[in-house]
């Protein structure tokens, strides 16, 4: 394959572009969550920066960049401050496989709205989820401090735990679409969202992304109650803040894969297809705001029977049963 | 184009190895190792390999690596003890290995084949299935047994107690 000029710029426009919204995205979340929090605990919430409170994310970025970046004197300095880097990385990373809407023509060429159509995205996507583990373990085992590390150990068994459920739950869609490449998934589901036929899959990707986003109910790796802040307790300013950013992304792009996984992807009546994408997106933002909003913690051990005992089951047995339907359809 | 990622992939992974071999703290050494993997991956994804690639990482850099990092966060290795030097008895059968290895090699470099790389050309997911569960069912049954009864002694062992 050669590469104009023209591809080239097309796909360097589609990286900046992407960018931009990824990072607009998530800067709206957080004050999203801010606001829709507060209507829900009936506060007000964040409404003095800009008009209706909208300059808040610009002014929350301006204090975290200006802030002192501390480190402790016993921490690993290496480790230390590449972990913030390692949280936030795979999650951006996972958008390169997300299309977002149908192919545009755009100069005379067919342009798809993917930077890359991997033909093992799925496993791409996994692949990427195994390696986001590591931010969360170096990140409190570089701070030295026993509270980061309880948290860490904590992410890392959880992350683990769920991982496993998550990729079981999408072995049903590969299944019925026959591929491992998104865009062929949103295609398979032009006539009928995969959620129709696989209600328990589902549910089951729901809560493991739910987990693997590690917010409530399942955020005890931070839980502020009993650890500070978890695995970021010594964190200050902007590695904070690459954390914090790391976690809006995550949402982002689990709310999108679970769109595409189930839902259809871009697919949708009347609407052009990138803003139904992006309608399919904000539910699911504002699903695990509400979660966040209305549910309590759980217990360390319910939340390790929840993985081990019951959802992974689950999805062996969903897995089965879907081999069964599609052998004797 | 290919050959110039080539020989970046293999010095980040040649360095990476080293740093891992060579690093005082296990954590840092496992990071290293983490690296080595990506680039390793990434070569395979490069001879038209995505699927092992992509299992590379699941596996190896997300799985196993993983649960090395968590025995040794639990172990809490506060300074790395000194350990005598090896005798050269002990050094005696890596050496053989290590000149098996550099042997090969060197007698490869100096014969005639020369390592093509077969140029960007993937193989699909569907063919590699196919190669995997039709061509050499049987050997995949036999190693996953195997896999089966490892993962049942270690269990034995572990509940003696």
């Amino acid at each position: 394959m050669t590469w104009t000029a023209t591809d080239i710029a097309l796909m360097l426009g589609k990286i900046v572009l992407l960018y931009a919204i990824i990072l607009t995205g998530a800067a709206y979340l957080v004050l999203a969550e801010r606001r829709i929090l507060g209507f829900i605990q009936d506060r007000i919430g964040p409404n003095r920066v800009g008009p209706l409170g909208l300059l808040q994310p610009l002014a929350d970025v301006i204090k975290m960049l200006t802030k002192e970046d501390m480190i402790p004197t016993a921490a690993d300095r290496l480790l230390f401050s590449l972990a913030p880097a390692m949280a936030a990385i795979p999650a951006i990373l996972t958008f390169a496989i997300i299309p977002l809407g149908a192919p545009v023509q755009l100069f005379g060429r067919q342009v798809h709205l993917q930077i890359a159509d991997l033909n093992v995205g799925v496993l791409f996507f996994m692949a990427l989820s195994s390696i986001a583990v590591y931010g969360v373990a170096l990140g409190g085992w570089a701070s030295n401090s026993k509270y980061a590390l309880l948290g860490s150990i904590r992410g890392l068994s959880q992350l683990i735990s769920y991982e496993l459920s998550m990729g079981l739950s999408l072995v049903p869609v590969v299944m019925l679409a026959k591929s491992l490449s998104l865009a062929d998934i949103v295609n398979a589901q032009a006539e009928m969202p995969f959620i129709v036929y696989q209600p328990v899959a589902f549910a089951i990707f729901l809560v493991s992304i739910l987990a693997e986003c590690r917010r409530i109910p399942f955020d005890l790796p931070e839980a502020e109650g009993e650890l500070v802040a978890g695995f970021h307790t010594e964190y200050s300013g902007m590695r904070f803040g690459l954390f914090f950013v790391g976690e809006y992304i995550n949402i982002i792009s689990l709310g999108s894969l679970a769109s595409l996984f189930f839902l259809g992807g871009w697919r949708g009546p009347l609407l052009p297809p990138v803003l139904w994408f992006f309608i399919k997106v904000g539910l699911f933002s504002f699903l695990f705001i509400w979660v966040r909003g209305t549910l309590p913690r759980l217990r360390y051990d319910q939340l390790m029977h929840l993985g081990w005992k019951f959802l992974t089951p689950l999805a062996l047995l969903n897995i089965l049963v879907t081999g069964w339907w599609l052998a004797l359809r | 184009m290919e050959a110039t990622l080539f020989y970046i992939l293999a010095a980040v992974l040649l360095t990476g190895t080293l740093l891992a071999i060579t690093a005082r703290q296990a954590v840092r050494s496992i990071v290293y190792l983490v690296t080595s993997f990506f680039a390793l991956a990434l070569m395979f994804y490069l001879l038209g390999a995505p699927l092992i690639a992509a299992f590379e990482v699941i596996i190896y850099a997300g799985a196993i690596m993983v649960l090395f990092l968590f025995v040794i966060m639990m172990l809490e290795l506060e300074s790395p003890e000194k350990l005598p030097q090896p005798h050269f008895t002990n050094w005696l059968p890596a050496l053989l290995l290590a000149g098996a290895v550099v042997g090969s090699l060197v007698v490869l470099l100096c014969s005639r084949l020369r390592a093509v790389p077969p140029g960007f050309v993937e193989i699909p997911v569907r063919q590699f299935a196919f190669a995997l569960f039709k061509q050499y069912g049987v050997a995949v049954e036999v190693v996953s047994m195997q896999l089966l009864f490892a993962l049942v002694g270690a269990l034995y062992l572990g509940r003696r107690r």
